[in-house]
């Protein structure tokens, strides 16, 4: 399968046996129409944002444990610090998609984004992006455009900020009828 | 890794003909010349009502018996888990995926720790491979026993219910057995299991494996020809297999649509590709079809049970955990003995394991459908971002397009037919 001919195509990286395909963000739409009808991949199984503020701020040491280095006496592996490889923007977007073949594939369709950034939504092309983005913005405040229906889904509707954000604290929430009262 | 035979592709992909709501794919809009009539009654249905199976809310509009309008509401049962998970090690974030799906907790369990041992390379013991496999397809059975018991109660009847739940009672019995616990049992570990298959466990599993068909036989008996149960549930709730599709349902929802896809079959993982089962798939898309998919589905899962209860009678004596001291606690009775063992212990306990920086997405056949992990590390002792794929928050995308033309009554039917757990879809 060639990716090359997504439109807004900027990379492929293959680890873990899975494929990934970074796409500029604003063609999102047109990548995911394109694997739909040309590539035949006819579900979006996941759509699955991150966080990445604060990645590789501090080096984690430690006990290691890599695929190829387990061994106690490997050399170079006991608690050298390391850092994880940077990320080009804040959130990462990731659509999972799935082609009901035999053999199946599986693509990841990632895009970047800052804060405040809109995304294309996808929701013309597959209808069950709908409650996904919905989650994505509830959950990281990315909002997307063209989505019919852009409101908070698991949070309430007067929530103040994004939870699976990495400045939102954990235990954040102000505690109602406590002693303070 | 052995490959299903080459098959056609399962759906086609354009379509006429779709009942997919517009704009929104999961509000049904009450039509222009029914709302002018200005006889709509909008009801709340939940979050707090015995048919909801938790806390879901429909806001349902009515036009006298005839519903008219439809949305959902979620997140009354919103947790954080994905949150919280951040802030564990991954060694104790293992507790958290089974109360996701607190229905199918066995295979919750599995996705996560299959993604971890996927970022980690590790290899795990076939003993452990063929028991989660056993668990997995238990864990399937008791998860669809409580959705027919649930779903015929709901339709009055109520001698299901107890029929279900004294086969998911020799579940419990067996879960118990195992693991200490009727639920939740953490059975699980990165690496293999907690603990050896108890010797007692190997005739008890035979007796259900024996006694599973003739229980299916009695509930095929009491509803397959039951008056009531047809009339409620043929023809109603129809989803077809392009709007399945589209609207990404997986598992027995999407079975029961005529789409033929298993991720078992298809893209085996565990043990599947060596284990001999069929596919059950209806072409109908209506409640009768997802029940009938899932009476199936209990009667080849106990054939799975079967043949890995066969395999594990021939491993007792074999190791159930991977030996990888880095990741996996050393055996109790070392802490007593041997120095190292006893650092292991209190390296994996207090600061954690360090797993390989990536990202993964792992998919499994859960009792419900296509239940994914996406995880993420960056090197550390702690993952960076953990998210489930619920089938459940995806099938209830399809309530609206379900409900179109449904009266009030078949709205009980369609909710139970999707069977969501509502801890699943709310995380």
């Amino acid at each position: 399968m060639s990716y090359d001919a997504l439109p807004g195509f900027v990379g492929l990286t293959e680890s873990f046996g899975e494929t990934t395909v970074t796409i500029d963000a604003a063609r999102i739409r047109e990548a995911c129409a394109f694997a739909r009808d040309e590539l035949g991949f006819a579900m979006l199984v996941d759509l699955a944002a991150t966080d990445y503020l604060g990645w590789g701020a501090k080096g984690v040491s430690g006990y290691i444990a890599t695929a190829s280095g387990r061994d106690l006496n490997f050399p170079d592996t006991q608690g050298l610090q390391t850092l994880p490889e940077v990320k080009p923007k804040r959130f990462s977007v990731s659509y999972h998609l799935l082609a009901l073949r035999q053999p199946p594939l599986r693509v990841r369709l990632q895009i970047w984004v800052d804060d405040g950034d809109e995304v294309p939504s996808v929701v013309s092309v597959w209808p069950t992006a709908d409650w996904h983005e919905r989650e994505t913005y509830d959950m990281f405040g990315i909002t997307f455009d063209g989505h019919p229906h852009m409101r908070r889904i698991l949070m309430e509707d007067d929530w103040d900020g994004h939870p699976l954000r990495k400045d939102y604290p954990i235990g954040g929430e102000p505690v109602r009828f406590s002693d303070a009262e | 890794m052995t490959i299903a035979p080459e098959r056609p592709v399962a759906v086609p992909a354009p379509y006429e003909g779709t009942r997919i709501p517009l704009p929104v794919p999961t509000i049904l809009p009450v039509p222009e010349d029914v709302r002018a009539s200005d006889d709509i009654l909008r009801v709340n249905f939940g979050p707090n009502h015995p048919s909801t199976h938790g806390v879901l809310r429909l806001i349902v509009d009515l036009d006298g018996e005839k519903v008219v309008g439809l949305s959902a509401v979620i997140g009354y049962l919103h947790t954080g888990f994905e949150k919280t998970m951040e802030t564990k090690t991954w060694w104790k974030c293992v507790t958290y995926p089974e109360r996701i799906d607190y229905v199918g907790y066995q295979n919750n369990e599995l996705t996560f720790v299959l993604a971890v041992e996927k970022l980690l390379a590790l290899e795990v013991p076939e003993k452990a491979t063929w028991m989660r496999m056993l668990l997995c397809e238990l864990n399937r059975i008791h998860s669809h026993l409580i959705f027919l018991g649930t779903a015929a109660l709901e339709l009055g009847a109520v001698s299901m219910f107890w029929y279900c739940f004294r086969e998911r009672e020799l579940i419990m019995d067996l879960s118990e057995m195992v693991a200490g616990q009727r639920m939740h049992t953490r059975y699980f570990q990165i690496g293999g299991l907690a603990e050896d298959i108890p010797e007692g466990f190997y005739p008890q599993c035979r007796e259900f494996v024996e006694w599973m068909p003739n229980a299916l036989n009695d509930y095929l008996t009491l509803l397959d020809r039951n008056k009531i149960w047809l009339e409620r549930t043929k023809g109603v709730g129809l989803l077809s297999a392009d709007d399945a599709v589209a609207l990404g349902q997986t598992g027995p929802i999407a079975r029961a649509s005529g789409v033929d896809w298993d991720l078992r079959r298809d893209q085996p993982y565990l043990a599947y590709a060596n284990v001999d089962f069929n596919v059950p798939v209806y072409p109908e898309g209506d409640v009768f079809a997802r029940y009938r998919v899932r009476v199936d589905e209990m009667r080849e899962s106990t054939r799975i049970v079967d043949q890995c209860l066969r395999r594990l009678e021939r491993m007792k004596g074999r190791p159930w955990i991977a030996d990888d001291r880095k990741v996996v606690l050393p055996p109790r009775e070392e802490l007593h003995t041997s120095m190292e063992s006893l650092i292991h212990h209190f390296k994996i306990v207090t600061e954690g394991f360090r797993v390989p920086e990536g990202e993964v997405y792992v998919p499994i056949e859960s009792p419900r459908g296509e239940q994914g992990c996406y995880l993420v590390s960056d090197g550390g002792p702690k993952p960076w971002r953990v998210h489930f794929r619920a089938p459940s928050f995806v099938a209830l995308e399809a309530t609206a397009t379900c409900t179109h033309d449904a009266l009030v009554a078949d709205l009980i039917a369609i909710v139970g037919s999707l069977d969501a757990v509502m801890g699943d879809s709310d995380r």
